[in-house]
């Protein structure tokens, strides 16, 4: 059998799991807990001396399972989901999904981390504060920059993090009231312009060139004395790297706007080029992605925001910082702080994570990833256009940094199968596959992006199911229509998810509205 | 399910005796006399060949011979004629089917045409049934057309099977016929259809809803409603974006035409260029604004035929005043177009080129180039 | 000397490049990115510290300064605060740890259906401790899920102030406010001194016609239970304001859930539902709603919904409902981004490991700790229990102001003793210099509290 072949030949765990619910049985229990600590008080005692109106009435209804039917059940689930340590996970664009060391998890997992509280006196917390320390040392030579804080937990939030930055600045500069807009781009991360509105910022949004460039004419006719900052991902979604990106910073610095770079896309760019050396006052990075920390099904993360010095007055409170008399220690003395983005001090796991990430690799390895992450992606880029039916987005762009967005427009046009239908059948190889961004300007978009955790037999291995799947739209209309026959659940009646009359969001509101299978009361 | 099926037998027949169009009986007969052969049939067929297998137990129905019903049979597609054309098809016969379809209670309609055969669909159907435009004509404008008959046979295919839940008003526009034939482009908004949305619901949201076209127009209507200043007078232009703004304000405006709206009331309705003017004079000169919207695939801010708001007019109106709302699918749709302005004054026209804030949505605009 | 390969780069073995660079058709992997201007790269190689390449060496480096912390396991945790030294079931960390979970992302609900429905049955049992019918997917934390939750009801309610308890965490309030500035102005509450709970006179005069929602944090940061809360929400209500409930899911098996007491919203943080601590990272956030359109049509961030399936199976997808006129669009949404779905999926583990039941006895336990710790500790002189009379659940306030010590002098000298003393409230309540927020957990022991008043007796003396 070949790959292909093998991969084709997938089938998923296909438990037919009920819901928790369904397998509970009145009076099981998978754990107990412990009762009363000694005989001086008693439980009931204790109980009657609250306000008996605050007490619950009705137990809650939970499941009721033995151990071993809550460890089957929630082993089938995971075996139902494919993570990047199951599948060639390239399909998922600017997740920039890569291997994450079992060492970093298992460093992490220690009970020297895990059993801390958050408020304990910093003398007791020296090891993690350290370790947060020398991850920002790292991040400012990565950034090129000189203050960091790893308070924001995702990267919208990191987002977040600079919009506030943005506005304790301004506000300390007087013009709070008058800096109320910001400048992003079309293919910047969507964070870029909906998280400053939650700051009360109005968004400009600059529209590609025809070259795919961010269009730098629009850009000098949106700049104006109301700019407070401009919001750049770079390379964009596209992979494009827009090399006037410099232009761009020297028109905002010349009527004082701030530059914020989104670094989400950092990973083809590791020591070749950093925040600094494009004219960037901050940025932030997703440990989860570039550096190594997982996924997690969406969280929990870290954006690791870096700043220039001179905006250290307005970064979120506390910065963790060291002195001889006081060893590594959280700094709360920032009057004109922009505030807290997060409640406590970070994701620390994550911040581990990263941190042996990086430190497992140096420099030169660094370097590497981002050497390997580009040649893999043109290689990969490759492949791709030689499939029937597939483009690229901006055609005379090329080559692309570390991922590309392509487009099935072709096939659409002479199959009437679209990246939707792909997306359907992916799934019947063991893998993703992602479209983009809204607005789908590009049409019928998908985004593959090989990071350097790939080999060259893996993107063999995912190009030719793409190729399969193209070749299965021009010649087995049928079969693309029934996929997928062979993940874990057939065909998702999506009108469930349009009508409040139709949809429900608990087991509680299924029952509501359902008995049986789906029948309406 | 039960559909509507008509193909505008002499539609496309202009195009390739290098006459813009068969509007009108001269022009047709001097097209027949230069040998123009009906093509719109064949453009139907690629599309019938499309969905036929599609189309199971449906139950479609088409004026006889030519205008439908012979090339449904022909695919072995149950069909019910509706009656006999007269040899020379007329709009009369597409707007007399479009009625007894209503009747019948048809679920789609499907035509095959030009900007001519939209037109006369939309004046009887409007928004009631979703529609499906194959083209076949000269002047594809409207919004209504597929971009190819397999295209269109395909969007009809996934809707037989169910498939296609979600619709979005569609521009029908015709074009100046005069001005046409002398290579301008001057169209105008007729009116709006619904056509199906081809994209099919997908799950992939990173990034939570994305929400659908419905509701940007009326997440954008709110935030622009919110915007406007008291004590300022508001002109507010043809196109469904800007009827959802006066729908937000409760005022009972028009669609194609330009109504006045002050501090939340209606101050002028469907109005000529004289009765713009006089408002506008009414008012001091800080305190006029213009909101219009994109209209067409062509990307038209001014000039879709639109005499109300002339040179005269828009020069009343301080530049900083004129804002142009859009939501994002109708900005995605014109990706890598310029917007257009056509007053019929070009030294205006050339003042108000450059790039221009688009609004589209809630505190967000696009920087959009005019040209 | 040959270039070094990468455990975690297949493709830096030089010839597997060579043959890649051949297929593309470019000479060197620095042509592919030619295009970066000169005036842009980095002049010289980034200076980072030497790695440790070899796995055992990391491990020694990471292990080493790690150890240099202290934790809840050596020192005894008389901490609270917003996060709490619960018990983690080892099933909890067993299927947080599963690598198909761990290493997931954003797959379909075909090939990643595993994570949707352990989802769904997350908001399905929140649902259920809550007494509500809808529960999002986690966000960040309860203080990010309090501002997200205030900013809903200003949309909802089409007002523009939140009235915040005086006396709720800091740290919540803090980010709160990131979140509400500059949309929703904030004013506050005063807590009456004597019982510790929200004045409801402060409240009356402070509630008017532009307040879109009364925050209750209940227990609040005192540990008092606040027990007018549904007064509160009457009051609220009359003036056409919604009551927003802040709480602590854990206490739930034991104590009313907020809808119970006119709650319309609930949010706080599920750190307390078998999440590892970490230092304040084991947080997410989770915002509770009836099953009313106009509720559910403000959340941003994502519900799993269920669905049928063309073979009959349990389906699952995001609940993205056309939006009807119910949404008013007054206000800006929010963003979703990358939350922390992990831990929504581990505190659903540990809700179904320990079941009605569990729930209740781990309230019956806490409650029961908090008598002993009252009971051994009323015979230390200069600390009294009667600051508030409002009766306290989880935590207490321990006023050591009659001690003439200092709370953080206390602390030190427990610390010396191996036991880490409670919250310092003076520093963020000046009219509370002196006061010791304590709180005690289902691990908390018999012998821990003896420590503690053995300790506390001698410090004093």
């Amino acid at each position: 059998m070949n790959n292909l072949e093998r991969m084709k030949r997938f089938h998923q765990a296909k438990w037919n799991e009920p819901i928790i619910y369904e397998i509970s049985e009145p009076g099981a229990r998978a754990v107990l807990v412990p009762g009363p600590c000694c005989e001086c008080t008693s439980a009931e005692e204790a109980v009657a001396s609250l306000p008996s109106a605050m007490l619950r009435k009705e137990s809650p209804k939970l499941p009721e399972v033995a151990q071993l039917q809550l460890v089957r059940h929630y082993n089938h689930l995971s075996q139902e989901n494919i993570g990047v340590d199951g599948n060639i996970d390239i399909g998922q664009g600017t997740c920039t999904m890569k291997y994450n060391p079992k060492v970093n998890e298992r460093l992490a997992g220690d009970a020297k981390l895990s059993e801390m509280h958050p408020l304990q006196p910093e003398g007791t917390a020296q090891g993690i504060l350290e370790l947060f320390y020398r991850t920002g040392e790292l991040f400012k030579e990565i950034s090129g920059l000189d203050v960091f804080s790893v308070q924001p937990g995702g990267g919208s939030h990191g987002v977040l993090a600079l919009a506030s930055i943005v506005r304790a600045y301004w506000r300390d500069m007087g013009e709070e009231n008058k800096r109320d807009e910001i400048i992003t781009t079309l293919f910047s991360h969507p964070a870029d312009c909906a998280v400053p509105i939650v700051k009360g910022y109005k968004v400009t949004i600059i529209q590609p060139d025809a070259e795919g460039y961010p269009d730098i004419e629009a850009f000098k006719a949106a700049v104006s004395e109301r700019t407070a900052a401009i919001f750049f991902t770079n390379p964009e979604d596209t992979g494009i790297f827009n090399v006037r990106i410099k232009e761009f910073t020297r028109i905002a610095h010349e009527r004082g706007i701030l530059c914020c770079y989104d670094q989400a896309n950092a990973n083809g760019l590791l020591g070749v080029t950093r925040t600094v050396e494009a004219d960037f006052d901050m940025s932030f990075f997703n440990l989860h992605k570039t550096f190594g920390a997982p996924h997690g099904c969406g969280g929990p993360a870290t954006g690791m925001v870096a700043a220039k010095k001179e905006l250290r007055p307005y970064m979120p409170v506390p910065l963790v910082e060291h002195s001889p008399e006081k060893g590594y220690y959280l700094d709360f003395d920032l009057p004109k702080s922009c505030g807290k983005i997060k409640s406590f001090w970070g994701v620390a796991p994550v911040v581990v994570k990263a941190y042996s990430w990086i430190m497992s690799l140096g420099a030169e390895g660094l370097r590497e990833v981002s050497r390997v992450a580009v040649l893999n992606n043109n290689y990969c880029m490759k492949k791709i256009l030689a499939i029937r039916g597939a483009s690229i987005s901006f055609p005379n762009h090329r080559p692309r940094v570390e991922q590309a967005r392509y487009s099935w427009q072709k096939l659409k046009e002479d199959t009437g199968f679209g990246t939707a239908d792909v997306q359907r059948c992916v799934a019947d190889f063991g893998t993703h596959y992602w479209s983009s961004h809204e607005p789908w300007v590009i049409p019928e978009p998908f985004t593959i992006e090989p990071s350097e955790s790939y080999s060259k037999q893996d993107i063999d291995d995912y190009t030719a199911v793409l190729a399969e799947i193209a070749r299965m739209c021009y010649e087995e209309p049928e079969a693309v229509r029934r996929a997928p026959v062979n993940s874990t659940v057939h065909h998702i009646d999506h009108d469930y998810f349009d009508d409040p009359a139709k949809y429900a969001i608990t087991w509680r509101a299924y029952n509501k509205k359902y008995k049986g299978y789906f029948e309406p009361r | 399910m039960k559909v509507g099926f008509l193909i505008n037998p002499v539609a496309g027949m202009g195009g390739k005796v290098a006459l813009k169009g068969t509007d009108g009986e001269d022009i047709l007969r001097r097209a027949l006399e230069l040998g123009a052969e009906p093509a719109a049939g064949a453009r139907a067929e690629e599309a019938v060949k499309a969905f036929a297998e599609s189309a199971g137990d449906c139950l479609f129905y088409s004026p006889s011979g030519a205008m439908g019903a012979d090339l449904l049979k022909k695919y072995g597609i149950r069909t019910e004629p509706l009656f006999e054309p007269s040899a020379h098809t007329t709009s009369a016969d597409t707007k007399r089917a479009a009625k007894m379809m209503l009747d019948r209670g048809v679920a789609l309609i499907v035509f095959a045409g030009g900007d001519g055969t939209a037109r006369d669909v939309c004046a009887i159907v409007g928004e009631s049934v979703p529609v499906v435009g194959i083209p076949a004509g000269v002047k594809i404008h409207s919004a209504v057309y597929a971009k190819r008959p397999g295209a269109a046979g395909i969007l009809v295919g996934r809707f037989l099977r169910g498939l296609a839940k979600r619709f979005a008003s569609a521009e029908v526009v015709d074009i100046d016929e005069e001005a046409f034939r002398d290579d301008v482009v001057r169209a105008r908004l007729y009116g709006y259809m619904k056509a199906p949305d081809d994209r099919e619901f997908m799950q992939d949201r990173k990034t939570g809803s994305g929400g659908a076209a419905a509701e940007e127009a009326a997440e954008l209507a709110a935030y622009v409603a919110g915007c406007m200043e008291p004590g300022t007078l508001y002109l507010v232009g043809s196109g469904s974006t800007t009827m959802r703004l006066l729908e937000r304000l409760e005022v009972d405006g028009t669609l194609l035409g330009v109504d006045a709206v002050m501090d939340g009331r209606l101050v002028g309705w469907d109005l000529t260029e004289a009765e713009i003017k006089k408002l506008l004079a009414g008012v001091e000169r800080e305190r006029r604004a213009l909101i219009v919207t994109v209209i067409g695939g062509q990307g038209h801010i001014f000039g879709r035929g639109n005499q109300q708001l002339s040179p005269d007019v828009i020069r009343m109106i301080p530049k900083k005043n004129i804002t142009v709302i859009a939501t994002p699918a109708k900005m995605a749709q014109l990706f890598g177009k310029s917007l257009i302005v056509d007053t019929g004054d070009s030294s205006l026209d050339e003042e108000l080129q450059g790039y221009i804030p688009v609004v589209t949505g809630r505190a967000r605009k696009m920087m959009v180039r005019i040209s | 000397m040959s270039k070094k390969v990468y455990p975690y780069i297949p493709n830096s073995e030089a010839s597997v490049q060579a043959e890649m660079l051949k297929f593309i058709g470019a000479d060197s992997i620095e042509e592919l990115i030619a295009d970066i201007p000169e005036d842009m790269r980095m002049k010289r190689a980034m200076k980072l510290p030497e790695p440790f390449c070899d796995e055992a060496g990391l491990a020694r480096h990471v292990g080493a300064m790690l150890g240099k912390n202290k934790t809840a396991r050596e020192l005894v945790c008389f901490l609270g605060a917003g996060c709490y030294n619960r018990y983690v079931p080892a099933v909890v960390d067993e299927v947080a740890g599963r690598s198909e979970f761990l290493t997931a992302y954003a797959g379909e609900p075909y090939e990643d259906h595993g994570r949707f429905q352990a989802m769904f049955e997350y908001q399905s049992m929140m649902a259920e401790l809550l007494d509500m019918d809808v529960c999002n997917v986690p966000s960040y934390d309860g203080g990010q899920a309090v501002g997200t939750t205030l900013r809903m009801a200003a949309r909802i309610a089409r007002r523009k102030k939140a009235l915040v308890p005086r006396n709720v965490n800091p740290d919540t309030l803090a980010v709160l406010r990131t979140y509400l500035q500059p949309d929703v102005e904030i004013a506050y509450v005063d807590y009456n001194s004597k019982t510790g709970r929200i004045c409801l006179d402060s409240l009356k005069e402070k509630l008017t016609e532009e307040v879109a929602a009364v925050l209750v944090m209940n227990p609040n940061f005192f540990g008092v239970i606040e027990e007018k809360a549904q007064e509160i929400a009457d009051m609220a209500h009359a003036k056409g304001a919604l009551m927003v409930a802040y709480v602590e899911p854990s206490t739930l098996g034991l104590l009313a859930p907020p809808s119970q007491y006119g709650a319309d919203i609930a949010c706080g943080d599920i750190q307390a539902l078998g999440l590892h601590m970490n230092y304040g990272g084991g947080v997410a956030g989770f915002i509770a709603t009836k099953d009313e359109p106009r509720f559910v049509d403000e959340y941003p961030s994502r519900l799993f919904g269920i669905a049928p399936t063309s073979e009959k199976e349990w389906g699952f997808g995001d609940v993205l409902w056309e939006r009807t006129s119910f949404a008013n669009r007054d206000g800006a949404k929010e963003f979703v981004g990358t939350h922390a779905a992990l831990w929504g999926i581990a505190a659903g583990v540990y809700l179904a490991a320990m079941g009605p039941q569990g729930m209740r006895e781990l309230g019956e336990a806490v409650a029961q700790r908090l008598g002993c710790l009252k009971k051994a500790l009323s015979s230390v002189k200069g600390l009294s229990f009667d600051r508030f009379s409002g009766a306290p659940f989880q935590e207490v306030v321990a006023d050591f102001s009659a001690s003439g010590r200092t709370v953080a002098e206390i602390n030190e000298k427990l610390l010396e003793r191996g036991i880490l003393g409670g919250y310092d409230l003076g520093k963020d309540f000046p009219e509370l210099e002196g006061c010791m927020l304590i709180a005690v957990t289902e691990q908390t022991s018999a012998d821990d509290i003896k420590a503690l008043a053995s300790a506390l007796a001698e410090i004093l003396a």
